[in-house]
């Protein structure tokens, strides 16, 4: 579904990313953990076409996507939920998932505003407030449908669990096994070890810009010198 | 006055609103989703009048080639504003702000030669409009119908633009757009399409505006700038951003300069006030009494912060003295071994060098734009002109006192606009500048108004055009070396940190708007030096040089030269002054090859002349390394 190799990103003359390969395959969730600044939510970027890339590939479903502008990214199907989660604060929820609407495509499930509305009850019932109106959980539930709505295969969700509430931590969690079950690949970058485990099959360490594991979410809970070294903190 | 004939100039002054409402509209629109100020958006205005002009010529005049002539005029202004963000804008997004800035001026200057081209360089009066030629009787008064019409035009086009924004997928676009468009491109949405539709509809906008004026206003070459300057005031006024603030400033303005036209001159306690005087000044009084007040205008919101504004400049590089000593010589040389044509044009660009150098100190490391940088440089050569003839100082005192007195506006302008930043900076800019020209301009017995000043030459020991080329030189090199050095100074340091972050500045006990102030002070007394350098190399001085086009060549030259590099703004203004000069004298149409030329760099060299060549260098080293 989605391959990255050897990725390298610049920030102005900053030397971000150094050499990121990573994979996800079709309906699978995998994790991409590391501490403040591994590079995570630039690796993020770099894939969207959001910081270009300067090295490195990138291939969605079968094509080159490296050297694409963010739009047209997005519209072959990769979905991106950024960190800040950037609602449009001036639009109601019905206007924010409009923003986001893009024609249905074949092979990949079809959201409309109440299929949206039924994963994410609580966007139902304030359909017409103001995104800056609405408290951090409610606008993480906003980004997650505002990206579903250009029915993407595939979708990033940088640090979704970030500053919420246990409870609604737990709601995300069950969000996002539900679009496992509907056949979308999820790629999350997390900080929270205990909250991929419950959601994320593959897992990947990010430290320095730099890939220091790759496996089974399995054998990353297995091994704790590995979780001391990059993630404790 | 009586009652009549004041609510007849009212209902004239909502006429006016009509027209100015949609530019403003347009320019708000405009910058909102692209955060492109669109100097070029009076041109559009214009370009609507003399389209209207000439298919009302073709389609006849009935009512209906009347009005099909003001719609087709304003789509095809329109088109125009769709093609210039595909040709020109849509290659330079990622390039500075500023540097967007500097191509909608190219654009003023092409389509002003375009349009001197097509229709030539006399005011062309159109016809009333058919069917409504006739005159409406209000309280014994009359009032043309047409004007009636355009009243409520005004706010039925902004019921339809709130329709538009508020009801349709293209308006959600437009305002997420103008929040956070690199999110919306995220989404999938294709930018270079949304900001072309934009364009169209900001320039449609422009181009009604315009077209509906056809039987209120002649068409004419002037319009380009200043509509824009009313554009500006009634969008800042109202609110960067907001629509209905746009259209209560509108109202505001154009009522209160058809009040000052009506009122005449009015005896208040034994003293004769001419309001008539007032009209070219009112609306920036207005201006600069709301933006002190309210800041974003009367209905306007504090400006999002901008995500992703580009790279942070990178530090100055301070001039070698080995360079500086060549360039010493090499002028010195001048007068030995050429004649006086070249020594007269370096006089020039010296001046305009130190203007343009002068400009950049408070818009670079300062990060203060001015749109009406010129004042300064006004003030002091009407100040060298006034001291010389009016006071009957001699041209030396006359001369080093003439500095001090745009030192003193500046002083009192600096302390309102420091306390603005961004766009609503460089608006209050063009305000104060706007008030000084027009006191300028009014002035009979003190500055000849729009005769200007005649007679202001050297002392006889300056007389002669080398000794002045020396003098000139001297004095003009003196202000770029102490600009130059106080930029190196803490001094220097305290304001690029101030531009950089000013609420880490504040932190470390910064006082970052005293130092603006004094940044602001200083640049105008460097300006007001140049200008009085310049006074006395003509003999002569008219109040252009305190004018919006002076104003912007100032920008231009510091733009194309490149605003983070430290020379060059004298490159800048050597390379439009030598070109300005050497294309009037070979084609009528020198603006817009200036204007091409203007638009060739901003494409090629998205960071200015002297940017770019070092960018092309740095390359050229890497590749050898």
């Amino acid at each position: 579904m989605l391959r990255v190799t050897d990725l390298h990103a610049y920030y102005g003359r900053a030397h971000i990313l150094h050499g990121v390969s990573l994979e996800a395959k079709a309906g699978e969730v995998v994790a991409l953990l590391g501490r403040n600044g591994a590079g995570k939510s630039t690796t993020m970027k770099a894939i969207m076409g959001l910081v270009p890339p300067a090295r490195g590939t990138v291939t969605f479903a079968g094509r080159r996507i490296d050297r694409l502008p963010p739009y047209r990214i997005a519209r072959l199907g990769l979905g991106y939920v950024p960190e800040e989660r950037r609602i449009f604060t001036e639009l109601t929820v019905m206007e924010n998932l409009e923003v986001g609407r893009q024609p249905a495509r074949a092979g990949v499930p079809t959201w409309t505003e109440e299929k949206l509305f039924t994963l994410f009850p609580n966007l139902g019932r304030m359909r017409e407030r103001p995104g800056g109106r609405m408290s951090g959980g409610e606008q993480q539930m906003l980004t997650i449908a505002r990206t579903l709505m250009g029915n993407p295969s595939c979708v990033m969700l940088d640090e979704p669990s970030e500053g919420l509430a246990p409870i609604i931590v737990e709601q995300m969690a069950h969000s996002i096994l539900a679009l496992k079950r509907e056949g979308l690949s999820v790629i999350l970058s997390e900080q929270n070890l205990h909250f991929c485990q419950s959601v994320a099959d593959r897992a990947y360490i990010i430290e320095k810009g730099e890939i220091r594991f790759g496996g089974s979410m399995a054998e990353l809970a297995a091994d704790a010198s590995l979780r001391e070294q990059y993630l404790s903190v | 006055m009586s009652f009549p004939s004041l609510l007849i100039q009212l209902l004239n002054g909502l006429a006016d609103a009509s027209s100015l409402f949609m530019v403003s509209a347009g320019l708000s629109l405009i910058f909102g989703v692209t955060r492109i100020v669109n100097f070029a958006h009076g041109s559009l205005y214009m370009l609507g009048l003399y389209g209207a002009y000439s298919l009302i010529e073709l389609l006849g005049r009935t009512p209906l080639g009347f009005w099909s002539a003001v719609i087709l005029a304003a789509f095809a202004v329109g088109i125009v504003g769709a093609l210039i963000e595909i040709v020109v804008l849509r290659r330079i997004y990622r390039a500075p702000e500023l540097f967007q800035l500097l191509a909608t001026f190219a654009v003023v200057l092409v389509i002003k030669d375009v349009a001197l081209y097509a229709w030539g360089s006399e005011d062309l009066v159109g016809p009333r409009a058919p069917g409504l030629s006739m005159a409406v009787e209000i309280l014994g008064k009359r009032i043309p119908a047409y004007d009636l019409l355009l009243i409520v035009i005004g706010p039925v086009v902004l019921g339809l633009l709130w329709l538009l924004l508020a009801r349709t997928r293209w308006g959600a676009l437009v305002r997420a757009a103008t929040q956070d468009r690199e999110m919306v491109g995220a989404l999938g949405v294709d930018q270079a399409k949304l900001f072309t539709s934009v364009f169209f509809v900001g320039a449609v906008l422009a181009g009604l505006g315009g077209a509906l004026q056809i039987p209120r206003e002649p068409a004419n070459l002037d319009l380009d700038l200043t509509v824009i300057a009313d554009a500006f005031v009634v969008t800042v006024v109202g609110g960067l951003g907001s629509l209905p603030g746009a259209l209560l400033a509108a109202v505001l303005i154009g009522v209160a300069k058809a009040l000052c036209i009506g009122l005449g001159t009015v005896h208040v306690l034994g003293v004769d006030i001419v309001f008539s005087k007032l009209v070219l000044v009112v609306e920036f009084v207005i201006m600069g009494v709301v933006l002190v007040l309210r800041p974003y205008g009367l209905l306007g919101k504090p400006p999002a912060a901008s995500r992703a504004a580009g790279a942070a400049p990178l530090p100055l590089a301070a001039p070698r003295w080995q360079t500086a000593l060549v360039w010493i010589v090499v002028l010195l040389a001048v007068p030995l071994v050429s004649d006086d044509y070249v020594a007269a044009l370096l006089i020039d660009i010296a001046c305009f060098g130190l203007f343009a150098v002068s400009l950049h100190f408070i818009m670079g490391p300062a990060g203060m734009i001015s749109f009406g940088h010129a004042a300064y440089f006004g003030l002091g050569a009407y100040a060298g002109a006034v001291l010389l003839k009016r006071a009957g100082l001699p041209m030396e005192a006359a001369f080093l006192l003439a500095p001090f007195c745009a030192a003193l506006f500046a002083l009192v302008y600096g302390w309102f606009c420091v306390r603005l930043s961004g766009v609503y900076l460089a608006m209050l800019t063009l305000a104060f500048a706007q008030i000084t020209w027009s006191i300028i301009f009014q002035w009979d017995a003190l500055t000849s108004g729009s005769n200007g000043m005649i007679g202001i030459w050297p002392a006889a020991w300056l007389a002669d055009k080398t000794r002045y080329y020396y003098f000139a030189m001297v004095f003009c090199g003196l202000g770029v070396a102490l600009l130059w050095r106080v930029l190196f100074s803490p001094f220097g340091y305290v304001l690029r940190a101030g531009r950089d972050s000013p609420l880490r500045a504040e932190a470390i006990g910064i006082n970052v708007r005293g130092f603006q102030w004094a940044a602001f002070v200083l640049a105008g007394t460097m300006a007001g030096l140049a200008g009085a350098v310049f006074a006395f190399s003509k003999g002569s001085i008219s109040p252009s040089a305190a004018s919006i086009s002076q104003s912007t060549d100032g920008l231009v030259m510091v733009l194309l030269g490149g605003v983070e590099t430290l020379t060059g703004p004298v490159v800048g203004a050597g390379v439009f002054t030598w070109l300005r000069d050497a294309l009037a004298r070979e084609t009528d149409y020198w603006r817009a090859v200036l204007g091409l030329v203007i638009l060739l760099i901003v494409v090629l060299f998205p960071q200015g002349l002297v940017g770019g060549l070092k960018m092309l260098l740095g390359r050229f080293r890497e590749r050898r390394a």
